[in-house]
């Protein structure tokens, strides 16, 4: 099978081979629990510690603040519903309205069990009001969760100044930073988040592997209730490979970080200021001063975005897109209503997110590809035609 | 990723007879860019009153352009008469199979044909008049009426992949499932006044109630529901599996069990969840 080019890397990204290499003989050869007590198993515990240190680096925190878990939901779910519990009093949590599902949908379940939820609206171009968050906390604010960086978008929010803020006033902050770790440079001594998630399969490491970073001090409380793995703080038996994996890949990141986001971050301005020479009616969505390297979201104006990825799949291009028919609903996505996005837009989005794997020749294919499909699609479309009527 | 039949990807990728017919006999519009889909069917006929060409205009996702696609291979040759006859089902069989999710884009095609016809016909467009229900996407209930007669739909979302009604804030989908039973003839149980009754005979009814009433529709969402306790006239209720979960648990569940238990057991009676077993781990 020919190789797809692959710009969906917010989706998920490919396993660097690095990576898998460091990680496969703890499937074959060194298939040890960390928890036993002869050598076998037991000096994979070093390994754990050594994969620990790594992805503490990238962030630049202590390898003690690091807890592994299963996915960034995991890392999300288990910081806020910690956070509650051991602030039992407090019932205020405040997010935002374009943060990912693994947030969004606990935050809305949790609403329905009594805790009270603001959510801080975006501009157009899906910039933060921060006014309005600082205006809503209350005595009764337990947690603020702002993520790092939008995964529709790229945009990336002022995490740290918001973090400033709310130490000053003692309120726990959590970042969900899966799309922005090991893209863009975070420092825990520079800033006061208190707890951070990661994912692994974001950075080419494998799926099933995520981290919680929770700064030295914070009050916690364990989401997994097992044994006494990671200090007591989950539950469950290590995923040995997937740990020594995610430890390679941060380790990958953090060597790599500033070329990657330079090359990166070439391509796809080469790929959204081709495409919008291009192709008339279309805009870019979100902040373009701020944003992730590695992706963009374009909206096509009186086309439907599943139609342009089916399309666009023909030519062995793997792209995402908000459109309602995507996602499964009826409504097209949460982040672009809340920033405005008006619906002759919206349906018509497509982000395309690069990876250190994309090569400008992959990029020139997409941009040879994909105007005539949208000229193609707009061809049927009665939107278009009318557009073009003078009026 | 939605699963395509073959003829469904080939009507998409090579769509038969899109574009505009000048001086049109029949014209019909649909949809609109807000609800991601909309369809503008032009046709023309001879003196016999068969169609000769018809075209297409569509805005959507790949089963819309396909169903669309499909319409105008589907009434051209027909006449007026046997075209007027085609419904959403023909469209969909023309095309293999549709996903569920995507019924509505065959409905928008027998749709944007009815319209079309009545301006052929040069009579005002019947479109269902009747009461908006559903107000994100606009549906009548006449509209949904006609899909569950039609297409023999028992569920609220079979409901909302057809006509779409139901699939925006969910505010209406106890007045869906109402219209589902009342189409369906469902025979309710008489309303029981207010008498005197023993604990257990309270307990009893509100268990067949609940039964009868209320579970089947929870059930259709994945949801369930269990009776705790009674408690002078407090019911206590915990909601299982989906409803469990879902945001809008507290406000439209409660509500719609209530009423029913109100209108059916004892007026007096409310609704409570009960407590859930308690998560607390320091």
């Amino acid at each position: 099978m020919k190789q797809p080019i692959y710009v969906d890397n917010n989706a998920t990204t490919k396993v660097d081979d690095k990576v898998l290499a460091e990680m496969l003989p703890y499937f074959s050869d060194y298939y040890g629990n960390p928890s036993s007590m002869h050598s076998f198993g037991g000096k994979i515990g070093y390994k754990i510690a050594e994969a620990r240190e790594k992805i503490a680096a990238l962030i630049n925190a202590s390898p003690k603040e690091i807890l592994f878990t299963s996915c960034g939901t995991e890392s999300d779910n288990t910081a806020i519903k910690a956070v509650l519990r051991s602030r039992s009093g407090k019932r205020h949590i405040i997010t935002t309205r374009v943060e990912h599902p693994a947030i969004k949908n606990l935050c809305e379940e949790l609403s329905g069990r009594g805790h009270r939820v603001t959510y801080v609206p975006v501009d157009s171009k899906g910039i933060l009001d921060l006014d309005y968050l600082y205006d809503h906390i209350t005595d009764d604010t337990a947690i603020v969760s702002v993520m790092w960086a939008n995964n529709e978008t790229g945009v990336i929010f002022p995490v740290e100044e918001i973090a400033g803020k709310l130490s000053e006033r003692g309120i726990t902050f959590h970042t969900d930073a899966v799309q922005a770790a090991g893209k863009i440079p975070i420092d825990v001594q520079k800033n006061q988040v208190d707890m951070l998630s990661m994912s692994g399969h974001k950075i080419h490491a494998p799926k099933g592997i995520g981290a919680l970073y929770i700064k030295k001090g914070t009050r916690f409380s364990p989401f997994l209730i097992g044994g006494h793995q990671e200090n007591g703080r989950r539950g469950g038996t290590e995923n040995v490979g997937a740990i020594i994996g995610l430890g390679k890949a941060c380790e990958l990141a953090m060597e790599h970080l500033e070329d990657e986001a330079k090359k990166v971050g070439h391509l796809r301005d080469i790929l959204e200021t081709e495409l919008l020479k291009a192709i008339p009616s279309s805009i870019i969505n979100g902040n373009r001063e701020n944003r992730l390297p590695t992706t963009t979201n374009i909206s096509f104006k009186f086309v439907e975005g599943e139609a342009i990825l089916l399309m666009l799949n023909e030519h062995g291009i793997c792209a995402s897109s908000g459109s309602a028919c995507t996602t499964g609903s009826l409504e097209p996505s949460h982040v672009l209503r809340a920033m405005g996005v008006p619906y002759t837009a919206a349906h018509g989005s497509i982000r395309f997110s690069l990876s250190k794997y994309n090569t400008e020749e992959e990029i020139r294919y997409i941009i040879k590809k994909l105007p005539p499909i949208i000229e193609r699609l707009r061809e049927l479309s009665p939107f278009w035609q009318e557009q073009q009527m003078p009026t | 990723m939605w699963e395509y039949t073959d003829k469904v990807k080939d009507h998409f990728m090579n769509p038969r007879n899109a574009g505009l017919i000048e001086n049109a006999d029949g014209i019909g519009e649909v949809g609109s860019l807000a609800c991601g889909d909309a369809l503008k069917l032009t046709f023309k006929t001879d003196e016999n009153e068969k169609i000769i060409d018809a075209k297409f205009q569509t805005f959507g996702c790949a089963s819309a352009i396909a169903s669309s696609s499909a319409l105008t291979e589907i009434i051209k040759g027909l006449t007026i008469n046997e075209a007027a006859k085609i419904t959403n089902d023909d469209i969909a069989q023309y095309l293999g199979e549709l996903p569920k999710e995507k019924m509505h884009c065959s409905v928008m095609g027998r749709d944007a044909l009815e319209k079309a016809i009545a301006y052929y016909r040069g009579v005002p467009y019947q479109k269902a008049e009747g009461e908006i229900v559903c107000e994100c996407f606009g549906v009548t209930d006449l509209e949904i009426k006609r899909a569950i007669t039609e297409n023999s739909l028992t569920s609220v979302e079979d409901v909302t992949d057809f006509v779409k009604a139901g699939g925006g804030c969910g505010k209406c989908i106890e007045k869906i499932q109402n219209i589902i039973d009342v189409t369906q003839g469902k025979e309710r149980p008489e309303k029981k006044k207010p008498v005197l009754m023993t604990n257990i005979q309270k307990i009893r009814l509100i268990e067949e109630i609940l039964d009868q009433e209320i579970k089947p529709v929870l059930k259709k969402d994945g949801g369930n529901i269990e009776l705790i306790d009674l408690d002078g006239d407090v019911i206590y209720v915990k909601l299982r599996g989906a409803c469990a979960n879902c945001k809008t648990s507290q406000v439209t569940i409660k509500n719609f069990i209530e009423n029913k238990i109100q209108e059916l057991v004892s007026p007096e009676l409310i609704v409570k969840e009960a407590k859930s077993e308690t998560t607390h781990i320091c």
